[in-house]
């Protein structure tokens, strides 16, 4: 593997749904390309039913490309071993997808238990977890999803796509459904580790203002495409219309906060 | 006397081992073997949607059909397959009892667990099953590690009522030759011994509630994933299993079966017997209320050891006989016809139970009449009842032909009432048989049969092939045989009829023993 030999790579990447009872067909990616280099952390934005998801489950081989060709590790993966693949890479699903019937400690451990480790090295990898995403382990390790909080849940599935100690992460919108605080909180929380574990990260969401603030790259998306990518001061700089706009949002916000709240304190 | 000193309450609770410990083995054969069946056929179905509609239609058909036949149904099936393998492989197996109850009851299991695996396998979020994939499952993996354990609560509610559904209609493989709690219920209509009936129906009731509440107390437990409450559950089935098993399990082995079909003289007759073996010093069981069709078969099997059963019945429904003989000669002909299937006919008990026309004594002499002769010259002017079968019968047939009767009128019904309609004068004649007791009770008339249109019906004593040379056997049973006349029998009818402690099977078999027996 060379050191810059990007991580993952879309190159012409194409993906199409049977459409509803109309029978048309929907384009839900449409000649994607793009790269994440090895450490960096890329963040694609864009409206709902962009194909934001869509892209993250090509990644990971839920569904086959129609056209084009996915790397991961430089290894075209229409090739691989879907199985293998995903035990490689972890995901942080859209609405947390814990498994209900099993604990905590259940849900971090399944991808260490399906290679095969050991209880012991499975039950200290988790309590390491748990500590990663700053629960108490003795308190969580065996409640059920169902006795957690929408952020504890979100921690515990970041746990979990961290646990088997992949190179590879692909978030989608793991800090939905949160309040602003907690959300700010854990996006922080995860950058930091981001950093530390050296991951290489790709992660959906609709908010501006946090990709902004945790991506080294964005990438936005409009109706199965990329109109743009680069970093948010390349962004900032864009003459595509609809980027422009999307990035204005968080300071259009915020003047209007900042006439709503005169003392300044948003 | 108090209702619970009644002595049938403790002739029932005498019965309870056996019965309980065989309804609950067949309950538990065909609920397993239903799930061993359904579940994996569900689990094939959920992603094909023909095949899941098919199943599901079967299902569906196989539960509207009513219980008994559906038991009644797998009896002949069996039979031609047991014989197919005797002529293929060299081995046969027993059609009778066990096996076709179990493999109808586990079909007709099968419809709630279809239902249940299949909607609890579709209701999972597909979110959950991505989830699956994503950490890394293999397809095998997410079912058995993420899909079924989330099904499980709706699958258990599916098990519950397929066992409920079990437990209860159990209770009808009685005349298929399975012991169970409908033993009781059989016996118990027939006899009308309501006592029998209601212990029946009660112990049947609580067997089913009892597996029912401990199946939900598990089903609760895999919902709030209680490991308590599933283990409380699983210990209470694993101990109520136990207690009804181990009785009948300690059972002696080498035991001689008693026979007998579905009516009142058949009940009396094969506790005679019993008491016969028993007072010989042999090992008796007996299956009660078997069907008449069934119960010539499992003797020739050797599922029963000896029962009785009727000349003309045997001649006509068993070796397909037109014609008719007269007595002495069709006897003859029948037990060489049985030999020749290893069969024994150790004799006759001395009386016939056949079809004959009966009127009240009072109107047949204010009209002369004594025989079936001198009723054809009134019979146009009279109306004439039988039981369901009778008028399609070659018995009807043969009389109408060799009589020329024609009737003004003619009604088919419930053999309980026929005697009663006739007495009051509702109908004028009636179809009856010549040993029911009601005869002597409603003062009615047998009239003679001079012509003998209608077939011998001699109870003759049979006995299975591999008792045939039964030493033992045959000199418990030597005793009864012409000593039963037909007045003995038609008031030992009457009194089994009576529906009271006195008159058990059991009681009027100890009666007529008293009556009978040589000094
Ligand atoms: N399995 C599928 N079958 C048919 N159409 C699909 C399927 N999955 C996605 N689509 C369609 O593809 C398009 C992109 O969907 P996708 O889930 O990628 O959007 P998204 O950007 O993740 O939206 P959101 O922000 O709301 O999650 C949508 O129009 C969607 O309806
Ligand atoms: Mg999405």
């Amino acid at each position: 593997m060379t050191g810059d030999m990007p991580l993952i790579a879309f190159e012409h990447v194409e993906k199409s749904f049977d459409g509803g009872g109309d029978g048309r067909s929907v384009r839900a990616v449409n000649d994607v390309s793009f790269a994440v280099a090895k450490g960096e952390l890329l963040v694609i934005v864009g409206g709902s039913g962009s194909g934001k998801t869509t892209l993250l489950r090509l990644a990971n081989r839920l569904i086959t490309a129609d056209r084009g060709v996915i790397r991961i590790e430089g290894e075209d993966i229409s090739g691989s071993d879907p199985v293998a693949l995903r035990r490689r890479i972890g995901t942080v699903f859209q609405s947390g997808a814990l498994f209900p019937h099993l604990s905590v400690a259940g849900n971090i451990g399944i991808t260490p238990k399906l290679l095969g480790w050991s209880k012991a090295a499975v039950a200290a990898r988790v309590d390491e977890l748990l500590a990663l995403v700053q629960l108490d382990a003795a308190q969580y390790r065996d409640r059920f999803p169902h006795e957690l909080s929408g952020g504890q849940r979100q921690r515990v599935g970041v746990a979990r796509a961290l646990a088997a100690k992949p190179a590879i992460v692909l978030m989608d919108e793991p800090f939905g459904a949160l309040d602003p605080l907690t959300r700010d909180a854990l996006g922080a929380q995860f950058r930091a580790l981001h950093d530390r574990l050296g991951l290489t990260t790709m992660m959906i969401t609709h908010d501006i203002t946090e990709a902004l603030l945790l991506a080294d790259r964005i990438a936005v998306m409009r109706e199965g495409r990329i109109l743009a990518q680069g970093t948010p001061a390349d962004l900032a700089g864009s003459d595509d219309g609809y980027v422009n706009d999307m990035l204005q949002t968080p300071r259009r916000q915020a003047a209007r906060l900042q006439a709503l709240l005169p003392r300044g304190a948003a | 006397m108090s209702v619970l000193q009644d002595p049938r309450w403790a002739e029932a609770l005498a019965h309870l081992p056996d019965y309980l410990g065989s309804h609950v083995r067949v309950s538990l054969a065909a609920l397993a073997l239903g799930l061993l069946v359904s579940l994996p056929l569900a689990i094939v179905s959920r992603r094909r949607p023909l095949l899941r509609t098919t199943l599901l239609g079967f299902a569906s058909v196989v539960q509207t059909v009513p219980g008994l036949a559906l038991l009644a149904l797998f009896y002949p099936l069996l039979l031609a397959l047991a014989a197919l393998s005797l002529s293929w492989f060299g081995t046969g197996f027993s059609a009778f009892g066990f096996l076709p109850a179990v493999l109808a009851l586990a079909l007709y299991s099968m419809l709630p667990v279809l239902r249940n695996t299949i909607t609890g396998l579709d209701g999972i979020d597909p979110v959950l099953i991505e989830a699956a994939q994503g950490v890394g499952m293999t397809p095998r993996q997410s079912l058995l590690m993420v899909e079924l354990p989330l099904a499980l609560p709706v699958m258990m509610a599916g098990i519950r009522t397929a066992a409920v559904w079990v437990i209860g209609t159990a209770t009808l493989s009685t005349p298929i030759g399975q012991t169970s709690l409908g033993n009781y219920i059989f016996a118990g209509l027939q006899t009308q011994n309501w006592v029998l009936v209601l212990f029946g129906c009660a112990a049947a009731a609580v067997l089913a509630l009892a597996v029912d509440q401990l199946l939900a107390l598990i089903e609760r437990g895999l919902t709030q994933r209680s490991r308590l409450r599933i283990a409380a559950g699983s210990l209470g089935l694993v101990a109520l299993l136990a207690a009804t098993l181990a009785p009948s399990l300690a059972q002696p082995g080498t035991r001689y079966v008693v026979g007998a079909k579905t009516f009142t003289e058949q009940y009396v007759l094969s506790a005679l017997i019993a008491q016969r073996l028993r007072d010989a010093g042999l090992s008796v069981t007996s299956r009660e209320g078997l069907g008449s069709s069934v119960i010539y078969d499992a003797l020739a099997a050797g599922d029963i050891d000896v029962y009785v059963d009727y000349s003309g019945t045997l001649w006509a429904n068993q070796f397909h006989h037109k014609e008719i003989k007269p007595r002495a000669e069709l006897l003859a002909e029948l037990t060489a016809e049985l030999a020749r299937s290893n069969v024994t006919l150790l004799g006759e008990l001395g009386f016939a139970n056949a079809y004959a026309l009966v009127m009240p004594r009072a109107r047949a002499e204010a009209l002369g009449i004594h025989s079936i002769a001198d009723l054809a010259q009134h019979a146009s002017t009279l109306s004439i009842a039988g039981d369901y079968e009778f008028f399609s019968r070659p018995e009807w047939a043969g009389l109408r032909a060799a009589y020329g009767l024609a009737f003004r009128s003619q009604r088919t019904l419930q053999p309980d009432f026929m005697y009663a309609a006739v007495a009051s004068g509702e109908v004028d004649v009636i179809a009856g048989y010549t040993s029911d007791g009601l005869i002597a009770k409603y003062d009615l008339v047998v009239l003679d049969d001079p012509k003998q249109a209608i077939p011998p019906y001699d109870a003759v004593v049979l006995i299975a092939p591999r008792r045939a040379d039964d030493a033992a056997l045959r000199a418990a049973l030597t005793p009864l045989l012409g000593r039963i006349d037909i007045a003995a029998m038609r008031e030992a009818n009457l009194r089994a009829a009576g529906g009271d402690g006195a008159t058990t099977p059991d009681a009027v078999a100890r009666w007529l023993w008293q009556r009978i027996a040589p000094r």
